[in-house]
């Protein structure tokens, strides 16, 4: 007789098994890879999901040109490992007006993020994209489907989500439409550490605790990642023992101070600290209370 | 309300996290996982027990806790105290009604487990939001005003909990702090609900004393505040109920294929999740429906071959021999395979704005098969407050009732009551697209596995050679008196003269005799497009040429008899007059009645007509004559 499943041998399961949906019902799937942690776990179930098989789609990387430098590395290296092709899309037009984050502020993550996703998802005509957005991240998350559906302007509405019973999926989309499917939805941040560590899924070494050039502004503190820092006036990089516990664009976001060498390390002090995940993201703030929700249905993943 | 603000109940994880954060961990690492569903209004204090484990357990981090102290001052509504229902209401909209309208899913733990709860809605009009909540839980938390009682509302979410099969159902009588602890109020609050419970068959629930704001009995029991009370705390239950995973991995394997995994010609798996069960190398195994058997050759995954797999697992199995298998099909233990078969009895949870159509052809999803179905006339309706069974023509939004549906192919299944995975399917809209349905089989109804298929020897292709014909369908769709008799009428006189064999099916003449029983409501209008498309369907089979002419106003009815002909004989002639001609030349006076009221349900007037988007052929007969038009469907038709 079998054992008794733990939690995270369920999410396994239940998150290849959502995977496993779209690749057989969608035309066109395609995985969103962010190189963050939640990325990393999305990206070894998805080899889990099809082995001995490499996933049957492609990786999608909407970049932004500003994300550390340890983030491209990894991402190269984790498409050559499992054998995906690997597509990066930088919106042109953000390119061109040289949109970035220090001049352009909530700008430069429209453009080049909400602007630049729907600009690849039409580009390629992907009508699925698997994301790995989490329940727990934020209130709006908490009510989201696994199969959440856009308008063929990428809008979405939370009003009118298709109900989803024991684990059957409809994936039946209207023309033009498109899905974000999030395989991971039902994981905490904990689960996540704590398969990355049981998997020795790699990760951005960014998650652990180094000394690194950082300034304090705007009460982020924010590594200095390349030249293209501008210093304000009396502002000098001061060299921290921190570390990323969200990763973005790296002028967005904001490390923590912090001596966390180790997965167990890392993950202790996760559960010790008294702040939530993304508040060390800059775009959360927006709009009170309601501002990922207002994103969500601007397009935003 | 001046209640003293509480202590947070303390769980013992800090301090070995922050000591042993690796022992920690491995507790961690092995804990089963419970889901569970919470029911009960606003009003009974679902939100705020659910913030309270949330924030008990350490989920709510300092920031959140900041931002909840400030919203509770504003927009909450227990005065000046911290407002724990705000933590859990998630969209703005929501947030502004101070109702919670759809389903979320929220995650705590403690040392034995970890838990995902799903709060859902518990007015009326949110029945599928509660029956989708409650779809995946092991366990339902029923929540009672101590100072109200049981209420109509209470029996309604019990129902639904019994009908979605959830096991275990815990009675939190909530709010004792305001009945000041009152036993007597507790013990007749639980009389009352056993005596309910025995009546719709559920025998065993565990009721439980508590406050939710003050956080009695819900970490640790007895509180000090119910000393008369001698059960467990809810966090106690919640920690030691038996799952469902564990439960179905005693019962016969079965495990629907997702996909059918071939990366080159040496290997060909079959993946797929666990129903129930477990399988190990040399099992033996049927495939069905085909009904080939064959043994398990290996179990893959990522991690290395398993020497066994369970229930709950999503694995990818290699059988010993080549055997057809693909996406739908289900491989089960050899000596016990569940059945298929393409009628059943269900009963079916609406949950689509548009009202159950029966007749029409919807999309039915049952693990990974999806065939098309239709649903019959409903046997009854059930009254979810009263629980009385009534009579009903069709189910509307929230509408949970009993009636027969019937597969175009053979479906393998069980009964829910056996199995949620085969016996659990929703009905998708086939131009909406929408999930309109979530369906829960009982049992089929036998009679596929009794009507065989004869097979004829003079076939459909040699009635047409003998015809020296390409048999057709021409569907003539249109708004009445657009003129669809007349040009069918040219249309037949002109392949007859062309020697063609033909049959003209008009709308009225059927109805004074095949469908002489049916009316005009949109569910005899279904009916009444079915029975012609099977008529019609028999006819080409016969080797005709069929010429139909029927309003035939709703797209589905259009698309079904569209899927019953074989691909290119199907014709649809869109004869396009606009209501304001049509109206104006009303040659037999029937849009006079309709506006007057004489008629109802009348297309075009108070019954919608939905043109067709792509259709082989349009007649604008603004245009062409009568003639013309003939003349132009023969020649699109016989070039």
């Amino acid at each position: 007789m079998g054992h008794a499943l733990t939690h995270l041998e369920r999410l396994e399961a239940e998150s290849i098994h959502i995977m496993r949906e779209v690749v057989a019902e969608a035309e066109r799937p395609v995985m969103l890879y962010s190189v963050g942690k939640d990325s990393a776990v999305m990206l070894r179930l998805a080899r889990k999901a099809f082995f001995p098989s490499p996933p049957p789609f492609p990786l999608l990387h909407v970049d932004t040109t500003w994300k550390f430098q340890e983030m491209y590395a990894l991402r190269d290296r984790m498409a050559r490992e499992s054998g995906m092709e690997l597509l990066v899309y930088h919106n042109p037009e953000a390119k061109e007006r040289g949109i970035n984050p220090f001049d352009h502020g909530a700008l430069h993550t429209d453009m080049w993020k909400t602007e630049g996703l729907k600009q690849a998802l039409d580009k390629w005509g992907f009508d699925a994209a698997f994301g790995g957005a989490r329940r727990d991240e934020e209130k709006s998350r908490a009510k989201e489907r696994i199969f959440s559906f856009r308008t063929a302007s990428h809008a979405w509405d939370p009003k009118n989500q298709r109900p989803e019973l024991w684990n059957l999926y409809n994936a039946r989309k209207n023309k033009g439409e498109s899905i974000r499917v999030f395989p991971i939805s039902n994981w905490t941040e904990l689960d996540v550490w704590q398969y990355i560590q049981l998997n020795d899924v790699p990760i951005v070494p960014l998650y652990f605790a180094a000394p690194r050039p950082t300034v304090k502004r705007d009460g982020l503190l924010l590594m200095v990642d390349d030249d293209r820092f501008p210093l304000k006036a009396g502002e000098a990089p001061e060299i921290r023992s921190i570390r990323f516990r969200t990763l973005g664009c790296y002028p967005l976001t904001g490390a923590v101070e912090s001596q966390a060498q180790t997965l167990s390390q890392v993950i202790q002090e996760t559960l010790l600290t008294t702040t939530s995940e993304r508040q060390g993201r800059a775009i959360d703030k927006d709009a009170g209370g309601a501002g990922m929700e207002k994103k969500k249905q601007e397009g935003y993943f | 309300m001046a209640r003293a603000k509480s202590k947070p109940a303390i769980y013992k994880t800090d301090a070995l996290v922050a000591e042993d954060i690796d022992s920690y961990l491995e507790q961690h690492r092995h804990k089963t996982m419970l889901r569970f569903i919470t029911c009960g209004s606003v009003d009974d204090g679902k939100s705020t027990l659910i913030g309270r484990l949330l924030y008990d357990s350490k989920m709510i981090f300092e920031d959140q806790l900041a931002a909840l102290e400030a919203d509770s001052k504003r927009i909450g509504t227990q005065g000046q105290e911290i407002d724990f229902a705000l933590l859990v209401d998630g969209l703005a909209a929501e947030r502004e009604q101070g109702i919670t309208i759809d389903v979320a899913y929220r995650f705590f733990s403690t040392e034995k487990r970890k838990f995902i709860v799903a709060d859902t809605p518990g007015h009326e009009q949110y029945t599928r939001n509660m029956v989708t909540g409650a779809s995946t839980a092991d366990l339902a938390v029923i929540l009672i005003d101590a100072r109200k009682g049981v209420l109509t509302q209470t029996r309604r979410h019990s129902y639904l909990v019994h009908l979605i099969g959830i096991r275990h159902v815990v009675l939190a009588v909530n709010k004792m702090d305001l009945v000041g602890y009152s036993q007597e109020v507790f013990d007749k609050i639980v009389a009352d609900y056993a005596r309910f419970a025995k009546s719709i068959g559920f025998a065993a629930f565990t009721p439980l004393p508590i406050s939710g704001f003050r956080g009695d009995n819900i970490a640790a029991a007895p509180s000090a505040n119910t000393p008369w009370y001698q059960g467990p705390s809810l966090i106690h239950l919640l920690e030691t109920v038996e799952l469902d995973a564990a439960a179905s991995q005693a019962k016969p394997f079965r495990m629907p294929v997702q996909w059918v995994n071939r990366p080159d010609l040496d290997f060909r798996g079959f993946s797929g999740l666990i129903a129930s069960g477990s399988v190990k190398p040399g099992d033996g195994v049927v495939v069905l429906p085909s009904g080939k058997t064959s043994s398990v050759a290996r179990i893959v995954t990522m991690d290395g071959d398993l020497p066994e797999a369970a229930a709950g697992q999503a694995v990818t199995l290699c059988l010993a021999d080549e055997v057809d298998c693909s996406r739908g099909d289900v491989i089960a233990i050899a000596d016990q395979p569940p059945q298929a078969a393409d009628q059943f009895e269900a009963t079916l949870v609406w949950m689509g704005e548009e009202e159950m159509l029966p007749g029409r052809a919807y999309w039915l999803k049952l693990g990974a098969q999806t065939v098309s179905a239709t649903v019959q006339a409903p046997k009854y309706k059930i009254n979810v407050n009263t629980l009385e069974h009534l009579a009903a023509k069709t189910f509307d939004l929230n509408a949970i009732g009993v009636a027969n549906v019937s597969t175009d192919r053979p479906v393998v299944f069980e009964a829910y009551a056996d199995s949620r995975t085969l016996g659990g399917f929703i009905l998708i809209d086939k131009l909406t697209n929408a999930t309109v349905a979530a369906g829960m089989l009982h049992f089929s109804l036998r009679r596929a596995q009794n009507v065989h298929w004869q097979p004829i020897d003079i076939d459909r292709a040699r009635h047409a050679a003998m015809k020296n014909q390409k048999p057709a369908l021409l569907w003539f769709t249109g708004l009445s008196g657009a003129g669809k008799s007349t040009i069918a009428n040219l249309v037949e006189k002109k392949l007859a003269r062309m020697n063609r064999h033909t049959f003209l099916l008009d709308g009225d003449n059927v109805r004074h005799g095949l469908n002489r029983d049916l009316g005009f409501t949109e569910a005899d209008r279904v009916e009444n497009i079915r029975r012609v498309g099977e008529v019609a369907k028999l006819m080409t089979d016969a080797g005709l040429i069929v010429i139909a002419a029927f309003i035939s106003p709703f797209r589905s009815e259009r698309q079904m008899v569209r899927q019953l002909m074989a691909p290119g004989e199907f014709l649809e002639v869109f004869i396009d007059t606009p209501l304001a001609e049509a109206e104006a030349r009303d040659v037999k006076g029937l849009y006079k009645k309709a506006r007057a009221g004489k008629l109802r349900n009348f297309t075009g007037i108070d019954s919608p007509y939905e043109p067709p988007l792509n259709p082989e052929i349009r007649i604008d007969t603004a245009k062409l004559t009568p003639q013309e038009a003939a003349d132009q469907i023969v020649s699109r038709f016989i070039p």
